[in-house]
């Protein structure tokens, strides 16, 4: 009877983790699954993927923000459940599955926003729609969760989708600082400082600023880390 | 059972298209109501904010009851009808109804003594539906206010129809000419009028011409329809067109 049980435990732990490898549940291996992205394996950064939202919503720190939020959840669970069901995926049609996955829950955040946060869904609009066609959300799928345990899965999403929000927010922070002089609609540049002569540059809040930003981002961290530049 | 076989393939589609159908279904049918009330107090923020009531979504409901003195469902030739409640007149639908048949929602709102009458609007965009609200003050003929909300316009071009400084061109225009012609206001491209409040014009969003049209016909075409009731409510002097 102990025996059993404890071989049911045995067949839980493999089921959540990986066959290869034991560690803790923050062990090395783990913890570079959260914080490899958020610096030399950027998603946006370093993997440029996702830049088509990344354009779009960081005019204003809070849709940016909610936007990083809904893209947590669903990356997270996506990846939970494309790792769970990783050995009964058909191959030939595993896209159509993560599509319908991630389209899935991308549809349940849509109507929760709409239902307890109805300006901030207004404000998000197409984009959380657009969370479908986000390559990063597509990306890890393939990538990672068809090959790793759900706890692992869980944790790049979550790795990956903080990548992703700590670009997004801090565009967002310059284009809205820069562009209107607010944070989170709060005005931030006092009065004085206009009366002075000073002016928010309008450039800041139209699309071609945030890739620019995006840019900067990518200049600083690439001369920083020196690795992280391609060879031609 | 083979996992690359035909007939698990279609198995396991199966399957999973009835599962996320059903926890899709389930999701909606629960938060519905929550939605519901969402709509319904935007609806009342507008409304008040083309009288320049500013609310928030909390007291909307209570400062809508407050100032909106009367909702009137009207038929085309400016007779109230007393079969339909106008505020949950679903314009969508109604349009698609003949016009004999269609019901024309109405608002009075009465701020501190002045009428104002309050007229839903909705119409075609570039790619999906406009719809928004319009208040005119008590000659008839010029606006207090305007609001505009849109389904799917283009961010950055269309969609700035719901902007501040777009709202405010529409400000104190006149929906008729000098000698009492109901015209409505163009939205118009190239605009050269500057302030002028006289010519029914306001100058258009650059890029997007065709929402911007979409918004001249909305105004235009659901107007018409008030002015059978509105020239038995004021001596203004209105020609139809």
């Amino acid at each position: 009877m102990a025996q059993n049980k404890e071989s049911k435990k045995q067949g839980l732990i493999l089921f959540l983790s990986d066959t290869d490898e034991r560690e803790g549940l923050l062990g090395k291996k783990n913890r570079k699954l959260l914080s490899d992205p958020l610096t030399d394996n950027n998603p946006i950064t370093v993997q440029v993927l996702g830049i088509c939202s990344a354009l779009a919503i960081t005019v204003q720190l809070k849709p940016a923000i909610v936007m990083s939020l809904a893209v947590m959840a669903v990356m997270a669970f996506s990846n939970m459940i494309v790792s769970a069901l990783r050995n009964l995926i058909p191959s030939r049609i595993r896209i159509i599955v993560q599509l319908v996955v991630v389209a899935a829950l991308v549809i349940l955040v849509d109507q929760v926003l709409r239902a307890y946060a109805y300006d901030v869904s207004k404000q998000l609009s197409v984009f959380v729609g657009l969370i479908i066609t986000n390559c990063i959300v597509m990306g890890r799928l393939e990538a990672f969760a068809l090959g790793h345990g759900i706890y692992k899965s869980f944790l790049d999403g979550i790795g990956n989708a903080a990548g992703y929000a700590f670009i997004l927010i801090l565009v967002a922070f310059f284009r809205e600082l820069l562009g209107a002089g607010k944070l989170l609609g709060i005005e931030i540049i006092p009065e004085a400082v206009y009366d002075f002569g000073y002016v928010d540059n309008g450039l800041m809040l139209l699309s071609p600023m945030a890739l620019i930003t995006v840019g900067i981002i990518i200049w600083v961290q690439r001369s920083r880390n020196r690795t992280l530049i391609e060879e031609n | 059972m083979d996992r690359n076989s035909n007939s698990y393939t279609f198995l396991f589609a199966f399957l999973m298209v009835a599962v996320v159908a059903c926890t899709l279904a389930f999701a909606a049918t629960n938060l519905q109501p929550a939605q519901a009330k969402n709509v319904k107090e935007e609806k009342m923020q507008n409304i008040l904010g083309t009288v320049g009531i500013e609310t928030t979504r909390d007291s909307a409901a209570t400062l809508f009851n407050k100032y909106i003195v009367e909702q009137l469902a009207l038929d085309n030739n400016g007779d109230v009808r007393t079969d339909v409640d106008a505020f949950t007149v679903d314009l969508k639908k109604e349009l698609k109804k003949p016009v004999e048949e269609q019901a024309f929602p109405l608002y009075v709102a009465d701020v501190e003594g002045t009428q104002y009458y309050i007229v839903p609007l909705r119409g075609k965009g570039l790619w999906d539906a406009i719809w928004g609200y319009v208040a005119l003050k008590d000659d008839v003929n010029t606006i207090k206010g305007a609001v505009f909300d849109h389904k799917g316009e283009t961010p950055g071009l269309g969609a700035e129809i719901t902007q501040g400084w777009f709202k405010k061109r529409f400000d104190d225009e006149k929906i008729m000419d000098e000698s009492g012609n109901f015209i409505g206001v163009s939205v118009a491209k190239g605009y050269q009028g500057g302030e002028n409040k006289d010519d029914n014009a306001v100058d258009a969003i650059a890029g997007a011409t065709i929402t911007g049209d979409g918004v001249t016909d909305m105004i235009s075409e659901r107007l018409k329809n008030y002015l059978p009731y509105f020239k038995s409510k004021t001596d203004v002097k209105v020609a139809m067109q």
